[in-house]
């Protein structure tokens, strides 16, 4: 259901510095918002986002209501050496997303 | 009438009177070459947006679809792509070219219209909501292959009284503003509403992904928010008035790039 953009480069130099961005599908429903017929609408946001490359924790981002749907996250990493990157997603109602991507240093 | 209320009077005076001078040319049409998309009225970082697949929340949807066109469903258990095989391959251009007259309906369908007949036709399953994450995901993706395309709907003896019922709802006047769309899209583009560019309003990028909504949404949805803002009755949800306007908004852009899904402020 949850759906991921991402975007690693598929090759990079040892030592190059890599941008990487990140699209999340997520409706991001604040919790200060009422129904039409009045009801409050329940939170539902992401809270936290981490990134590991090659087993080491390299971004971690925690996410507030005030931002908005489908969160786009880019930063920034040097690369070392091949291996996986994981990516991963938390929030509300127990949301956990993740996604892996490969890149290859040489 | 104390003189402050005067004051304010003889100010609101004069801004009706520029309102009626501004407004006063009628509407003539955009020569061809000056016709631009609202892409060109964005800022750059609205555009990198657009064009990079991975930032484009729009591609979400475009995934999502592309797994609907190939899931079975309804009576029939059919899918899509059961039919019409390979997206990529079978919907190149289709977008570009709708709405499209069926002779079934006897009128022109849009994009969502004609897929919710082949769900009821074809598949016998019931018709997706409008605005409905599927119906805006299926779009989405049927749309995506038509990127980079001239816009070209049919115009014939068939589809010309529905062309012709789209220009006279652009050139209405209507609502608590008695406005028409040619006023401000024809008449004033390029000049600022508040804070916001006005556009020439060519839809070039439906379904699209507005920052405002904070998710995909189509033509008619937009078309309705522009109703409300000329404080004028919108039309029903899926009324046929939409799509003759369609058809004309389309005409109107023929020849231009076909960029869904576009990401607009």
């Amino acid at each position: 259901m949850a759906r991921a953009l991402i975007n690693v480069p598929a090759k990079a130099k040892p030592g190059e510095v890599i941008a990487i961005k990140t699209l999340m599908s997520h409706i991001m429903e604040t919790g200060f918002r009422h129904s039409s017929t009045g009801d409050a609408i329940p939170r539902d946001i992401i809270t936290s986002f981490v990134c590991s490359y090659d087993g080491a924790e390299v971004f971690r981002a925690d996410l507030y209501p005030a931002i908005s749907a489908n969160p786009y996250l880019t930063f920034f990493t040097t690369a070392t050496k091949s291996g996986p990157m994981t990516f991963e997603w938390r929030g509300d109602n127990g949301f956990v997303a993740k996604e892996t991507a490969e890149i290859v240093v040489e | 009438m104390s003189r402050q209320a005067l004051m304010r009077l003889a100010h609101f005076s004069l801004a009706v009177l520029l309102v009626a001078f501004g407004f006063a040319a009628s509407a003539t049409e955009i020569p061809l070459s000056e016709r631009k998309s609202g892409y060109e009225f964005m800022g750059p970082q609205s555009r990198a947006m657009q064009d990079d697949d991975t930032a484009n929340p729009g591609m979400l949807s475009v995934f999502d679809g592309e797994a609907l066109w190939n899931a079975k469903t309804g009576a029939t258990n059919q899918s899509c792509a059961g039919c019409h095989g390979d997206a990529t391959q079978s919907m190149k251009g289709a977008a570009a070219r709708y709405p499209a007259f069926n002779a079934s309906r006897g009128r022109p369908l849009d994009l969502e219209g004609q897929i919710n007949l082949c769900r009821a036709d074809r598949q016998q399953a019931s018709p997706f909501a409008y605005e409905s994450r599927e119906l805006l995901a299926l779009t989405a993706y049927v749309a995506r292959q038509s990127r980079g395309m001239p816009i070209e709907p049919t115009i014939d003896a068939r589809t010309q009284p529905f062309l012709d019922a789209g220009r006279a709802i652009f050139d209405l006047r209507q609502g608590q503003l008695n406005l028409s769309c040619a006023q401000c899209h024809d008449d004033q583009w390029g000049q600022r509403l508040a804070g916001t560019v006005i556009p020439q309003g060519h839809p070039t990028g439906y379904p699209q992904y507005r920052l405002e909504w904070q998710s995909l949404g189509s033509l008619q949805r937009r078309l309705r928010n522009c109703l409300v803002g000329m404080r004028a009755e919108p039309y029903a949800v899926g009324a046929p008035e939409y799509v003759d306007l369609t058809l004309f908004l389309m005409w109107r852009a023929r020849g231009m790039k076909f960029e869904a899904p576009a990401v607009r402020p």
